[in-house]
């Protein structure tokens, strides 16, 4: 039976380049093995008409993620949050970032584990 | 700053280690000596505490049990990969007695000192050359084919470089009241987000996407920029400049172009003979005329006035210079001849270039070129960013010249959020590049002249400081005008990375009588050195960084065994070399070097990096106006003329065409139908990876296995009609060579193109020949040829050549 997560991660995906920075941000801050992390980086081409497509990445946190409890304990971003290179991920608490997921569209709020 | 046993050192990335162009504030956290974490500096400008995922995986290189951790000598055969570790004075010693030995049998210039792209070592690396006395520093990418030619062919018409603007010269960046938010932004065949290269940091176009700027981007694989722009332009590759001709074609027609500029600050008033095609200088108007002044019609006055170039200003008044339109003018022998001005002649090659033409030759249809072209023209202000792709190509300086007079025009030159002049901060160059003379030279002029290609192509002469490197490579083989017998080697691995055609390489090698290589990790390149030294990462040293803006101290934070830095290495050897070497230590030359800047390089380092002031040559804005970049403090550009050349005054004087045009690379469907019944496929190389850098990172294990494996990208119509599934081994083959990858179907590339990833080898496989790391099999540069440079020595087709593809057979697996 999955438990309720209080905090979350919104994702704007819009402007997520597929960077993984923040899956091997999280390698370095847990010391992970490689093919272990608590975000994973998918990658989704869409076909779209007129021989067009659209490029997503979206950072997806595993059954490793615990959002940074021990950095977040001490006023820390998430290290994922704290070095994304596009600035497109935020944490806090779910419903505050509901509501701001309202404001945009392309977003996704993540409650992990 | 000290926490619970843990120093934190405040440093600068550049090269070893995320391998980029660097730039980036890094917080390194080290205990007991070892680094347990490095974190991005939220306090920095340049990056806002922001990191690369290569930045991130340091503490896995820094500790990585492939490391080389001690000075090796070749114990067998080269590519027998057998080694003997010796001390730091036995390899000094060494490299002095054999490198001295072939100094005074063939003399200095027969040594090469190669080095790759644009890392923490271009200076280093000079300065051991020159104390050595050889003037051949190579970059050692065929036609020079990475920023040098993008240099040079700007510094040409404009005097100076520029790079899009997104505040990096104000310490406040976007928020600073001076700046603007570009409203259009043309990404010109760059994913510059992967990698960061030309010392910028690519997430700046994020942040002015969210910000508001709109995206055209040129690309003919659907990029995440393409995927995300208001226009996306496929291009067939290599007709880049038939495509900015088109763009031109619409900026005049339409008359989208700033008239004021083009009257007062460029070259296109200036005539041109009618008989002889050339333009009309002051020596062919009287017998004691300058040759390097030119003229303008008065159209008040209806005569000529002179241009004088040294002064950048006319002798006398010019009420009114025509910018279109004849005259007849009387020479100094009393003839007369019709001229017109460059601006016509300017159109008159635009014009050649109608949208249904450009649309033929590039794929794109006219409309989208056409709106294209008028979004970028109207936005105030635009700006435009491009990328290696441009140089990857021979005809690169004529391309361009037409990319420049695209944003000269649109008045978008030296503006806020346009295209802005980028010098060395606080005017810090430690080694020539293009536009700039480096604190590091040769001690005399002369032993400059042999170097190579520096009488056969005229930018190698005036602008770029290396010796050409097909040119070099082929004068192994021919012995001709000299002998070459020994090379050093930096941050550079040709063999699986930056050589086309590695198989000559490999034969060049075996021609060596010495080789040298410093690097990080043992290499297919390392196997055919004699002695490889081990360098340091940015965290194991003290060094500066001045490329633009800002300037930024390297601190050293760690040591690793008996790594050590490369200038260090190169310092010790160039006072063994040089006996008249004038640095003892290397604060010695640092400070030397830093002395434009009034600070030492201590005090760069209390500081971590400095901005420099409004109203000094490396600070923005309208600098061609404020008489900041002459060295007479004149109003105008450091260009032969003063102005912005639209017609160059150097192509001219070189035989070469003068105004931009576009010319069909070799290997193209078009060029070689014949090879196209076999061939069908146009084979792109080098889409970047996030992950890695060329050919770094294949050993560390966080990153490798993001991207574990070499992969062509194939459109999935394409597969199926080669019956190839996702996720199979398939060999892609042309004329010279062939290579295996991994096929990933996907529609970011279209049906007639394939895009093959670059830089591989396999670290964890064997050393020794024939396998040397699987470099053999996997280098896509194996199809790729040496000698097409264009006609000024610049340039290579990289971006475009020609294959099929097919399965590997199951037993090839």
């Amino acid at each position: 039976m999955a438990g309720r997560s209080e905090y979350g991660l919104l994702i704007d995906y819009e402007y997520c380049t597929g960077c993984y920075t923040c899956q091997i941000a999280c390698c370095q801050e847990y010391g992970w093995e490689a093919g272990m992390s608590g975000m994973n980086v998918i990658e989704q081409v869409q076909k779209l008409p007129k021989g067009k497509a659209y490029l997503t990445y979206f950072p997806f946190p595993t059954e490793l993620c615990i959002l940074c409890a021990p950095r977040t304990k001490k006023g820390l971003e998430p290290a994922c949050v704290q070095h994304c290179m596009a600035n497109c991920m935020k944490y806090g608490r779910v419903e505050d970032l509901a509501r701001e997921m309202g404001e945009k569209s392309r977003m996704v709020l993540w409650s992990p584990r | 700053m000290q926490k619970d046993g843990v120093e934190i050192v405040r440093t600068t990335t550049w090269s070893a280690g995320p391998g980029c162009h660097g730039g980036c504030g890094v917080l390194a956290h080290i205990k007991d000596g070892k680094l347990v974490k490095i974190e991005g500096d939220p306090d920095h400008p340049w990056s806002h505490g922001r990191l690369c995922a290569r930045a991130l995986a340091m503490t896995q290189y820094v500790e990585n049990e492939k490391r080389l951790r001690k000075p090796l000598k070749r114990a067998g055969k080269r590519g027998e990969g057998k080694w003997e570790e010796i001390s730091w004075d036995e390899a000094f010693d060494l490299i002095e007695k054999r490198m001295k030995r072939i100094r005074d049998e063939y003399g200095p210039e027969s040594v090469i000192f190669s080095m790759g792209t644009g890392r923490d070592i271009g200076a280093w690396i000079c300065m051991l050359a020159y104390a050595y006395g050889s003037p051949n520093v190579m970059f050692s990418l065929s036609g020079n084919a990475c920023y040098s030619p993008r240099i040079a062919a700007v510094d040409a018409v404009q005097g100076d470089f520029t790079v899009f603007d997104a505040g990096q010269w104000l310490p406040d960046r976007y928020d600073d009241p001076r700046y603007e938010v570009p409203e259009c932004m043309i990404v010109w065949g760059y994913n510059i987000h992967g990698t960061c290269p030309d010392n910028l940091f690519g997430h700046w176009i994020i942040d002015l996407m969210k910000r508001g700027t709109e995206l055209i981007t040129i690309d003919p694989r659907l990029s995440w920029f393409a995927s995300r722009s208001k226009h996306w332009l496929r291009i067939r590759p290599g007709t880049d400049s038939a495509l900015a001709m088109g763009f031109l074609n619409v900026m005049i027609n339409e008359d989208l172009y700033d008239h004021g500029f083009l009257e007062k600050w460029t070259n296109g008033p200036h005539l041109i003979r009618k008989d002889t095609g050339r333009l009309l200088r002051e020596s062919d108007l009287v017998n004691d005329g300058s040759f390097n002044n030119f003229a303008v019609w008065d159209s008040h006055v209806n005569k000529t006035v002179i241009w004088k170039s040294d002064a950048a200003g006319y002798k006398g008044d010019c009420a009114k210079s025509m910018v279109s339109g004849e005259c007849t003018v009387t020479l100094a022998d009393g003839s007369e001849v019709k001229c017109m001005t460059a601006w016509d002649a300017y159109c008159e090659e635009v014009n050649k270039y109608p949208l249904e033409k450009v649309e033929e030759i590039t794929g794109i249809p006219a409309e989208d070129i056409a709106k294209a072209a008028r979004f970028y023209a109207n936005a105030k202000p635009g700006a435009l960013h491009w990328g290696v792709s441009i140089d990857m190509t021979p005809a690169v300086t004529p391309l361009c010249q037409a990319i420049a007079a695209m944003w000269a025009l649109t008045g978008n030159l030296d503006v806020p959020g346009g295209n802005v002049i980028a010098k060395y901060a606080f005017d810090v160059v430690a080694y020539a590049l293009p536009g700039a003379e480096g604190a590091i030279k040769l001690r005399r002029e002369e032993m400059d002249e042999p170097r190579i290609g520096r009488d056969e192509y005229m930018p190698f002469n005036k602008f770029c400081w290396r010796c050409q490197t097909d040119l070099t490579i082929e004068q192994i083989f021919t012995e001709e005008p000299y002998s070459i017998k020994g090379m050093w080697m930096q941050t550079c691995n040709p063999l699986a990375g930056i050589a086309l055609d590695p198989e000559k390489w490999r034969k060049a090698f075996e021609k060596l009588d010495f080789i040298a290589v410093v690097d990080l990790f043992h290499t297919p390149t390392t196997q055919y050195a004699d002695i490889v030294l081990p360098a340091a990462t940015f965290l194991e040293k003290d060094s500066f960084r001045s490329w633009w803006v800002p300037l930024q101290a390297i601190s050293k934070a760690m040591e690793v065994d008996e790594c050590m830095s490369d200038i260090d290495i190169n310092l010790e050897l160039s006072k063994r070399f040089d006996p008249e070497f004038e640095f003892d230590n290397i604060n010695e030359l640092f400070d030397y070097i830093l002395k434009p800047s009034g600070m030492t390089f201590e005090e760069l380092k209390e500081k971590g990096y400095a901005i420099p002031p409004e109203g000094t040559p490396s600070a923005p804005y309208n600098r061609y106006q404020a008489g900041l970049l002459r060295p007479d403090g004149k109003p105008c550009f450091k260009t032969p003329t003063g102005l912005f050349e639209l017609y160059s005054t150097l192509r001219e004087e070189w035989d070469l065409e003068p105004m931009p045009h576009h010319e069909e690379p070799p290997y193209t469907p078009v060029s070689r139908p014949d090879l196209a019944k076999e061939y069908p496929l146009i084979l792109s190389t080098g889409r970047r990876s996030p992950v890695f850098f060329h050919s770094e990172h294949r050993m560390i294990p966080w990153l490798r296995n993001i991207d574990p494996d070499p992969i062509v990208e194939i459109n999935p119509k394409t597969a199926e009609k080669h019956v190839i599934g996702n996720g199979e081994w398939i060999w892609i083959e042309n004329w010279q060579g062939r290579a295996k990858y991994k096929a990933k179907l996907t529609e970011v590339v279209p049906d007639w193109m394939i895009m093959a990833t670059h830089g591989w080898w396999f670290p964890e496989r064997k050393a020794e020949e024939p396998s040397l790391y699987g470099v053999w099999e996997h280098n896509i540069n194996l199809l790729l040829p040496m000698g097409e440079q264009g006609k000024d020595g610049m340039g290579a087709p990289i971006k475009h050549s020609m294959c099929k593809i097919y399965k590997v057979d199951g037993k090839e697996q």
